[in-house]
């Protein structure tokens, strides 16, 4: 994976160095909260209901044994000895003190971490396939096209008050496992008719309000080009993004008001007079990055388990996922045990899981949009010994992309835009289905729970989505079916009035029943519902 | 490039819309700026300012005869002034680029980065401020109107 030199150390200690004086004078009450605002929220430190918390960046969601056992270091000294995974691949601390966030700050730039672009209209922290470099089906590993815009958008001067924040996320196969026609821009890297490789750009997704699936704008931009395009889309979108109306001001509207051929038309212009400019890094950073990403030493070995042990095997068989090497896997540990609170994990937890990194992964985790930790390459032959030690830390739950598997926000349990509670939903849902035995009889399922409008939760890409909602002060949930963030993505449906908290527990199950009842063959949920339509869910859901 | 912290004009000005700190070695402009709209039809128009709706480009059959272009920024949370200097830097304007409005400290390194080079806040900014904030990085990842050598070029510039 790739590691900081000089420049790139040099540049997050100044940040900490600036951000301990911005600190420093604040407690001194030389600066007003107003004043203060915008410098903390560029590093990452919001004021939530309860107190400040710390978003840290997880660059492409790649960490290290030491980076992890750093966080659960910060979870135990600084915050309430446990951390919470993001859907955009970072970390998060609920419980920090102000006096602390610029010693945190240093401790994570000791081991090659920031919080930088976090927060604010901004280039935010760049997501990726969490099976990147080891998934069997993919071009090429997308990640160093994804640091290569890191170091692009890091500080990056035209483009730090945006019309509103912004999302990249760059994946390498056909098969879409970050949501990435969900952003800002999603980057697709691929081969082209001449077996260069190349990117296309999807600009115009994003969940939120006004839920829009990106359209393509180049099929294909040479890789000595990445950046130049990028920085047109971005010019384009600054100069003509709408900033009178802050729920329009993301550039999916952009595209949309525009169309996407006018948008195409403009970012073109602006791309042909950026090339004349020369604004691209020279090759040879490409290739420098590159060299940071090549294979670990995979060696052959066992290519079958052992299942005489059915719990473990059934963890193998809903929780690994297929590596381009034979003798390897990718191992997916679930922090979404039954009852617990989706993405989140304790200092000890973190350190089984970077201890397992270190011994049995070539020292790398992965952090998933899905809330979940991914061993990127284990051997067939230790998985016995992986899955042991994770059961014994309670991180062993057999239920990887099954309707426990789901997405929440931090609601209204910690969020001040919330309107209702998220994480008390999910841990009642996934105690239902568990007892109930339904989980593994559905399949896969992708639930996913939102606590406000801004969709944090992803509900728009569920198979099934929940919105929370206030209504005249009381909690209440919008369901929606038949939304997908995959290849196949779609944009979920409200099925109708929403119910009470009690109400969409129900309702959730109906609509899985009514699957169970409808479906043919290998149907997954989100087939069946796209065959049969939503008629007989709502039926059963309001008759 | 003169400091401005290193010359008389570093001090000039005080109030609003007067010039506080001043990056160039030049006089100072004196004419009265005009909008985008009538610059571009007055032929004889050598200052201009540039609201946040405005198209800096309909300024770029003109730069020749333009010697102050102000930016203006009624809110610091607007930054479309930022993509305007960039745009008429790199068509060739070497006139004055100067920002004015809701400009604060923690912008002026990135504004300076975009090509402005007069600064003139609605509220005076704290000197040491400044400095600090434009001494803080001494490099930069990625291209912009300051033509500096970026950390990418840097690391393989013995190989250039």
């Amino acid at each position: 994976m790739y590691r900081y030199d000089d420049y790139d150390q040099r540049m997050v200690d100044l940040r900490v160095e600036e951000f301990r004086d911005q600190c420093e004078r604040r407690l001194a009450g030389e600066l007003t909260e107003d004043q203060f605002k915008p410098l903390r929220l560029m590093n990452g430190l919001y004021l939530q209901l309860h107190a400040y918390m710390l978003r840290v960046a997880i660059p492409y969601g790649t960490l290290n044994s030491r980076q992890m056992s750093a966080l659960a270091d910060i979870a135990e000294r600084y915050d309430r000895g446990y951390g919470h995974f993001t859907t955009r691949q970072n970390i998060q601390y609920n419980w920090i003190k102000l006096e602390d966030a610029a010693d945190i700050l240093a401790d994570l730039s000791s081991v090659e971490m920031h919080a930088i672009q976090t927060s604010g209209n901004c280039i935010r922290n760049i997501s990726s396939d969490h099976f990147a470099g080891a998934a069997h089906d993919e071009t090429v590993d997308p990640r160093p096209y994804a640091e290569l815009l890191r170091q692009w958008s890091s500080f990056h001067p035209e483009f730090t008050y945006l019309p509103r924040k912004f999302k990249i996320c760059v994946i390498a196969s056909e098969k879409d496992r970050a949501a990435m026609r969900l952003h800002d821009i999603g980057i697709r890297i691929l081969r082209g008719d001449d077996d260069e490789l190349g990117a296309r750009f999807y600009v115009g997704g994003g969940m939120g309000r006004t839920p829009m699936i990106a359209p393509v704008i180049r099929d294909f931009v040479p890789l000595d080009q990445l950046v130049t395009y990028a920085e047109a889309c971005l010019r384009v979108y600054n100069r003509h993004g709408r900033r009178d109306n802050k729920y329009k001001a993301r550039i999916k509207i952009l595209v949309h008001e525009l169309g996407a051929e006018e948008y195409t038309k403009q970012v073109e212009e602006e791309f042909a007079h950026l090339l004349d400019i020369g604004v691209e890094p020279p090759f040879a950073e490409l290739e420098r990055i590159r060299s940071f990403f090549t294979d670990p030493d995979f060696r052959d070995g066992a290519k079958t388990i052992d299942r005489s042990d059915p719990d473990f095997a059934l963890w193998v068989d809903r929780n690994t996922h297929r590596h381009k090497h034979d003798s390897y896997v990718s191992a997916v540990i679930s922090l979404k045990p039954v009852g617990g609170i989706p993405g989140d994990a304790t200092a000890e937890q973190m350190r089984v899981m970077a201890r397992l990194a270190k011994r049995y992964s070539f020292d790398e985790t992965r952090i998933t949009h899905t809330q979940n930790v991914v061993l990127p390459h284990v051997a067939i032959a230790d998985l016995y010994d992986v899955w042991s030690e994770l059961d014994a830390a309670d991180l062993a739950a057999p239920n990887l992309d099954t309707i426990e598997d789901m997405i929440a926000c931090p609601g209204l349990d910690y969020c001040s835009l919330a309107n209702a509670r998220s994480i008390p939903l999910a841990q009642r849902i996934s105690q239902r289905f568990d007892e109930s035995g339904k989980t593994g009889r559905i399949g896969e399922l992708k639930l996913k729970i939102s606590g406000c409008i801004n969709a944090c939760g992803h509900h728009h890409a569920g198979h099934i989505g929940i919105l929370g909602v206030d209504r005249k002060g009381v909690e209440n949930y919008q369901l929606s079916l038949g939304g997908s963030e995959a290849e196949d993505v779609s944009l979920a449906k409200i099925t109708g009035p929403g119910f009470t908290e009690d109400g969409v527990i129900d309702a959730v199950e109906k609509v899985t029943d009514v699957y169970l009842e409808q479906r043919e063959g290998e149907e997954r949920f989100i087939d069946t519902y796209r065959r049969i339509g939503m008629g007989a869910f709502k039926e059963a859901l309001y008759d | 490039m003169t400091n401005a912290f290193d010359s008389e004009a570093g001090s000039l000005g005080s109030g609003p819309d007067q010039v506080q700190f001043r990056f160039r070695d030049d006089e100072p402009v004196g004419d009265a700026t005009v909008t985008v709209d009538a610059a571009v039809e007055q032929p004889d128009a050598a200052a201009v300012r540039i609201e946040p709706g405005d198209d800096a480009r309909d300024l770029l059959p003109h730069l020749d005869r333009l010697s102050l272009v102000e930016i203006n920024f009624p809110s610091f949370a607007d930054g479309r002034g930022y993509s305007a200097a960039r745009i008429l830097r790199e068509s060739g304007y070497t006139g004055e680029l100067r920002a004015v409005g809701d400009v604060l400290v923690d912008q002026v390194a990135h504004m300076r980065r975009c090509g402005f080079d007069a600064f003139a806040p609605d509220v005076p900014m704290n000197e040491d401020g400044v400095k600090r904030a434009l001494g803080l990085f001494e490099n930069v990842y990625q291209q912009a109107a300051d033509h500096r050598h970026t950390i990418p070029e840097l690391r393989h510039w013995s190989k250039v």
